[in-house]
């Protein structure tokens, strides 16, 4: 299927990333050829398949639920791009 | 001995000499730490420097020698891909939107090898999030393959998405190091290099600390200088960790133990479709050679079919940028990383912050991603996608009922030159086309340098085994290394 320039504005919008006006149209050119190319999946007879889900059959571990890990407010906050008190500082959310 | 004598050294070399006394984890360092500070603004292989560290960690492990208490490792000077989370040492992904990230953690797989003694050298230059195979797509910029088409100067891609880790190991600018493979990103470099380069079974490496990309997929494992420092390096970094749940709770077998099994009566399968058009004179050549060298092993030889080999390359840009674009959510300015303010509102500063640390390629694939994750397309790309997958494993399923490994060329060229193949994704893509399959089905493969073609450079053979049978590939592995008497090393231009 092609992917004309407002696919991918709205494509860009979801995946939050700003993308200049002259820019829409020759990604929208790339994606579409790398799409066609990825179209040839259609040939394969999928009936009565199931998706893979996992590699090496082997099941899903539980463990107990307790704490095993904390009290590390520091080095979490270490690499903030901004900090103050023991807190992440981010962008005004609601006006 | 020498300093360029102890870089020359392979892995099982030094740690014998370290063992019988005849160089220290300090003076292996020094000589590593040397020709990494002459050879770096060549090759740039290494995007970050750890001289200091690696000293306090060789003198460490003097002490510890000197103690009686040296691991499987102890002294051994190691590069690592800077996809691996090093605690207190920059960890970037070759990406500028993690910028100067600083782990306050350690991956699993490097904390298993400081346990057994290593000393970290610095961290490996790759492509940006493991999503290249040329190493082009790096915030660093590309690294140089040490390796040069005889009588050209024209600097060549050492591959990807772990270039630096295979350029570091064919300069002798580390005795192994450390690596990823999503699609092919360590059998392809160590194909490109003359190098050692093993992805093991899918849950052999633990996965924590390791950046993500496509979860499903991706897989750690060593590119060495030999088949028997790569089953040294893979059994220190194996093993189950409680901290990835996709780990496998199996034993981790002394790899180094099937070196020099006998191969014979081992049955070995040549998947008929990966003789693909196009597919240069060379390296049909090798692949042929490579068969010849196992039967006079005393292997069986057989054709096998894979039916839906061509297939695994578009399956797997559905899924792996699918999988990418949900990890790669998390860089959003907030908690690390980079930070663009826009105009302010908590949108922009997202959106600002993304375009401006993604590189082109990552955002492509991000994109992709979302596009056949969005409403009303899952089904006919991601679904399809993850049913074709399905369709790709149980081809191997059926052929291992008749083989016991399967042996295939690497990659279907030699390293090509920077800058030839980046307009055009498709075409660079191509290059996992026989490496992508195994990631897929979760298998282990493994690439061995087994000649040059026409230009000098080097050319790889990859043998894929059953799942959790990396055995089979180190005793195979070692026949062919055997046979090929693959000695030659980059002519030293930098």
């Amino acid at each position: 299927m092609s992917i004309d320039a407002a696919t991918v504005k709205r494509v860009a919008k979801l995946a939050r990333i700003a993308v200049p006006e002259d820019r829409l149209q020759p990604l929208a050119q790339e994606l579409s050829g790398i799409m066609a190319w990825i179209e040839q999946l259609n040939e394969v007879d999928t009936d009565g398949v199931a998706p893979m889900t996992a590699c090496v059959t082997c099941k899903l571990p539980l463990r107990e639920d307790v704490v095993t890990d904390g009290h590390k407010r520091d080095a979490v906050l270490s690499n903030a791009p901004k900090a103050i008190g023991g807190f992440f500082v981010v962008p005004k959310v609601v006006e | 001995m020498s300093a360029s004598d102890l870089t020359g050294l392979t892995l099982k070399g030094a740690l014998d000499a370290l063992a019988e006394k005849r160089v220290s984890a300090v003076e292996l360092a020094q000589a590593h730490i040397d020709a990494i500070a002459v050879a770096n603004p060549h090759l740039n292989a290494y995007v970050l420097e750890t001289p200091d560290k690696a000293l306090e960690m060789a003198r460490a492990s003097d002490d510890r020698r000197a103690r009686g208490e040296a691991g499987p490792l102890d002294g051994a000077s190691l590069g690592i891909k800077d996809l691996f989370a090093t605690k207190g040492v920059r960890s970037t992904a070759g990406s500028k939107i993690i910028g100067e990230f600083i782990p306050p953690y350690e991956s699993t797989v490097t904390a298993n090898l400081w346990r057994d003694g290593a000393v970290m050298l610095g961290k490996l230059n790759m492509d940006e999030f493991a999503m290249g195979s040329s190493n082009e797509t790096s915030a660093f910029g590309p690294v140089v393959n040490p390796w040069k088409t005889r009588g050209s100067n024209q600097p060549l891609t050492p591959g990807g998405s772990s270039g630096g880790s295979a350029a570091a190991v064919a300069a002798d600018l580390c005795l192994g190091a450390t690596a990823s493979d999503t699609g092919g990103s360590i059998r392809q470099p160590a194909a490109f290099t003359g190098t050692v380069g093993i992805k093991p079974t899918y849950g052999r490496c633990s996965r924590y600390g390791i950046v993500a990309f496509a979860s499903s997929l991706d897989q750690a494992g060593p590119i060495a200088k030999t088949v028997e420092d790569a089953a040294i390096l893979l059994r220190s970094m194996a093993g189950h960790d409680a901290k990835d749940s996709t780990s496998l709770d199996v034993e981790t077998p002394d790899f180094t133990s099937f070196l020099g099994k006998s191969p014979k009566g081992l049955r070995i399968g040549v998947p008929k479709e990966y003789r693909i058009d196009g597919m240069p004179d060379e390296v049909a050549k090798l692949w042929d050679q490579g068969v010849e060298w196992l039967k006079a092993a005393g292997c069986e030889i057989k054709t096998v079919s894979l039916p839906h080999t061509k297939y695994a390359l578009p399956a797997y840009y559905i899924i792996a940028p699918a999988e990418a674009s949900s990890n790669l959510a998390r860089y959003d300015g907030m908690r690390f990383g980079l930070r663009e303010l826009g105009n302010g509102t908590l949108t922009d500063v997202y959106e600002q912050s993304r375009a401006k640390g993604f590189g082109e390629e990552v955002k492509r694939r991000i994109l992709i991603g979302t596009y056949v994750l969005s409403a009303g397309y899952y089904d006919a790309y991601y679904l399809k996608a993850q049913k074709v997958r399905q369709r790709i494993a149980d081809d191997f399923d059926a052929v291992f009922q008749e083989v016991d490994a399967l042996l295939t060329p690497t990659a279907p060229s030699a390293a090509f030159a920077l800058g030839d193949r980046v307009s055009d994704p498709v075409a660079m893509y191509l290059n996992d086309v026989f490496t992508v399959t195994v990631n897929l089905a979760g298998l282990p493969g493994i690439s061995i340098p087994a000649g040059v073609d026409a230009g000098g450079l080097p050319l790889g053979l990859q043998l894929i085994g059953r799942a959790l049978d990396e055995g089979t590939l180190f005793t195979l592995g070692g026949v062919v290394e055997q046979a090929a008497a693959f000695r030659a090393k980059p002519e030293r231009w930098w």
